[in-house]
């Protein structure tokens, strides 16, 4: 995995609540073996209208928002299927994060392992962002993984909450399956336990 | 002596694998379920590094969401559905992995069929890529849905790193009046408690209501657990539970049986134990529930008027009504009952097993589907649609002028062709009514598979206490 870095961007507004991933991508666009091509069904039935036309009053459709490594949504962002779909699709359109005022823990886990970063924000910080993209669509946020906080456009630095482990996985690139092998002793010794609690 | 502990605890402790400092911990996981729509990029980044499945015994392939229910299912219409099951089957042959494809006598949804084999056991942790995994926790199991990042590292290491969840206990208590059912029971949980309201939780349904209910009716319960955010639901296993299990293919026999009975016998709740929060539901004030907007947690009590978005608590909430009203194209203030429907879905991993068939037949019986409702019946496995055949259930629901269909995950998640059209109303046993959930501008009332055999016959949203 790469390292994730530091990075600014104008944002993305979907000011709604339990987004789920139905609607981040439908289920019919499921039946694909491959993670890739997605980046275009994004939000699709949002997106384009029943004949394919893209819909101009849809953020992702705007002009700014071409651009926008930022997503910014509401609570419970990702609810619904576990579909892994709908983490890459977000990816591969540009985003790199997520903010919202708290997210479904299969999103949330399904975003941290693709290194699309789920940042938290409480309710005040999201109604000023809303309130800041609505005057100006330019206006810049700076999510910094390192030091863990996000600079908001009037340059107030907010502390967002992340696990540790998570925050050193992506920081310096390191996949989880790679750690989980190297546990490698632990798991046979694990097996071997129970093979002989069984037996007695 | 350790102190009192909850059976969420007891299952973790059995699984820890390994503790490191600045890690979650490593779980170990007992069974793993696999269909063709979430791994076969899985098993593209076992191949990417060179690895095998570690332990292909402990997990079971079987082929449900993007199937068809109309037969001749082979070979499948859809060349890009034929080709995804397809890869299932290759994946599952390369890895050593049993699959139970569209030719096995086994098939079925894959939260239908481990159950009913015997494969989900007490004390397991239970994983699956997809959401609806909590629906094993009915046996007292540890179950939870996955993404395909995860799949693969249960694949390669039979482990996931997680973190510890929180616990919360939702006591049911009392008994449930005529035509109310497990599906009302979860609806009013969801409805209560909200859409992320069990976020970072486990939940373990208890109480008397829920000891009062059957296998099929926990699993229904469990099934929709992550409809209110938690990571899994389980109920302590019972008599109820062990009585299910015994016999099963995959259930222990013999000495293995009495050694599995004494260990499973341990793991119930302690008296006393704690748990971060509790919620509780009074079973004997429960009504027939339904939704009315697009998501599971907008239900009411199927003879109240749809709430008015300017009764909402907050802005937050009187917006996502209105919308939601929109979509659904609804007055607010008026009731559901007799608004109508075109058609009506009898299946799912929520509500497709023998116990719910019977019920939609014993509304059907000796009446006709309303000529305005196009109605599917689709049995949850291959084993389901035997039994009911066996007791005849299908000949009711095709007197009744209903479709029987084979098994598969069909109009919930709209994959296999199965799906509404623009603008229809649907009355569904599913378990999400999400905008487009069942075909693009199609919208959905989840129920209890009771009201929606009671709006299969009346053409409209009926209270099926007035039909039986």
């Amino acid at each position: 995995m790469i390292q994730y870095e530091k990075f600014t961007s104008t944002l993305a507004v979907l000011p709604i609540d339990n987004i789920d991933t139905d609607q981040i991508i439908p289920a019919r666009f499921l039946k694909t073996i491959s993670k890739e091509r997605l980046g275009t069904l994004v939000f699709y039935d949002w997106r384009y209208d029943a004949g394919g036309k893209p819909k101009p009053d849809f953020v992702l459709n705007q002009p700014h928002a071409q651009e926008a490594k930022i997503l910014l949504a509401g609570e419970n962002f990702g609810c619904g299927s576990s579909r892994e779909h709908a983490v890459w699709a977000l990816k591969q359109f540009g985003f790199r994060a997520v903010i919202a005022t708290s997210f479904a823990e299969i999103f949330r886990q399904n975003a941290l392992k693709n290194a699309l970063l789920p940042v938290v924000v409480s309710r005040q910080i999201y109604r000023e962002l809303l309130a800041a993209a609505a005057a100006d669509a330019g206006v810049k946020v700076t999510v910094d993984l390192a030091e863990q906080f996000l600079i908001l456009p009037d340059r107030r630095a907010i502390a967002f909450p992340i696990d540790n482990f998570s925050r050193h996985c992506l920081l310096e690139g390191i996949d989880e399956l790679g750690y989980v092998l190297k546990q490698e002793p632990a798991i046979a010794a694990f097996e071997a336990r129970r093979i002989a609690e069984l037996k007695n | 002596m350790p102190g009192p502990r909850n059976i969420i605890e007891k299952i973790w402790d059995a699984h820890v694998v390994s503790e490191e400092p600045g890690a979650p911990t490593l779980l170990y996981i007992d069974l793993h379920l696999i269909h063709e729509v979430t791994s076969p990029q899985a098993f593209d980044g076992l191949r990417g590094r060179g690895l095998k499945v570690r332990r292909p015994a402990l997990t079971l392939g079987t082929a449900d969401h993007s199937v068809p229910t109309t037969t001749p299912r082979l070979p499948i219409a859809d060349e890009v559905a034929a080709r995804q099951v397809a890869q299932l089957e290759r994946n599952c042959a390369e890895f050593g992995i049993t699959c139970y494809g569209l030719e096995s006598q086994r098939q079925g949804i894959v939260h239908i069929i481990g159950p009913e084999l015997g494969l989900t056991q007490p004390g397991m942790t239970v994983v699956c890529g997809d959401s609806h995994t909590a629906t094993h926790g009915a046996f007292g199991a540890l179950a939870f849905g996955i993404g395909t990042s995860e799949v693969e590292i249960v694949l390669a290491a039979q482990c996931l790193l997680q973190h510890k969840p929180g616990t919360c206990q939702v006591c049911v208590d009392g008994r449930l009046n005529k035509g109310v059912t497990a599906k009302d029971i979860i609806l009013c949980l969801i409805a209560q408690i909200g859409v992320g309201g069990g976020t970072g939780c486990v939940f373990e349904y208890c109480g008397s209501a829920i000891r009062g209910l059957s296998m099929e009716e926990r699993m229904t319960v469990c099934n929709m657990s992550i409809e209110a955010g938690a990571k899994a639901g389980l109920v302590s296993p019972d008599d109820v539970t062990f009585e299910y299990l015994s016999g099963r293919p995959f259930a222990p026999r013999g000495v293995d049986w009495d050694a599995a009975l004494s260990r499973w016998k341990l793991l119930a709740t302690d008296e006393g134990a704690a748990f971060d929060r509790t919620f509780t539901i009074e079973a004997d004030r429960l009504e027939p529930m339904i939704t009315f907007g697009t998501n599971p947690g907008m239900a009411i009590p199927i003879k109240l008027p749809v709430p008015r978005p300017e009764d909402a608590a907050n802005p937050q909430e009187r917006d996502a009504l209105a919308q939601a009203l929109r979509y659904m194209d609804l007055v607010p203030g008026k009731p559901l009952i007799g608004h109508p429907i075109d058609v009506v879905f009898i299946g799912s991993c929520t509500n497709s097993r023998l116990s719910d068939l019977r019920a939609a037949a014993s509304v059907l019986r000796g009446r006709k589907v309303d000529r305005r409702v196009r109605t599917l019946v689709v049995p949850g496995s291959q084993q389901v649609k035997r039994q009911a055949e066996a007791e005849g259930l299908d000949k009711i629901f095709l007197a009744a002028g209903a479709e029987w269909r084979e098994p598969g995950c069909s109009m919930c998640i709209a994959m296999n062709g199965d799906q509404l059209n623009s603008g229809e109303y649907c009355l569904s046993t599913s378990n999400r009514n999400f905008e487009g959930r069942q075909g693009r501008g199609g919208r959905v009332f989840l129920a209890s598979p009771l009201t929606a055999a009671a709006g299969a016959v009346t053409g409209v949203v009926a209270d099926v206490r007035t039909l039986l």
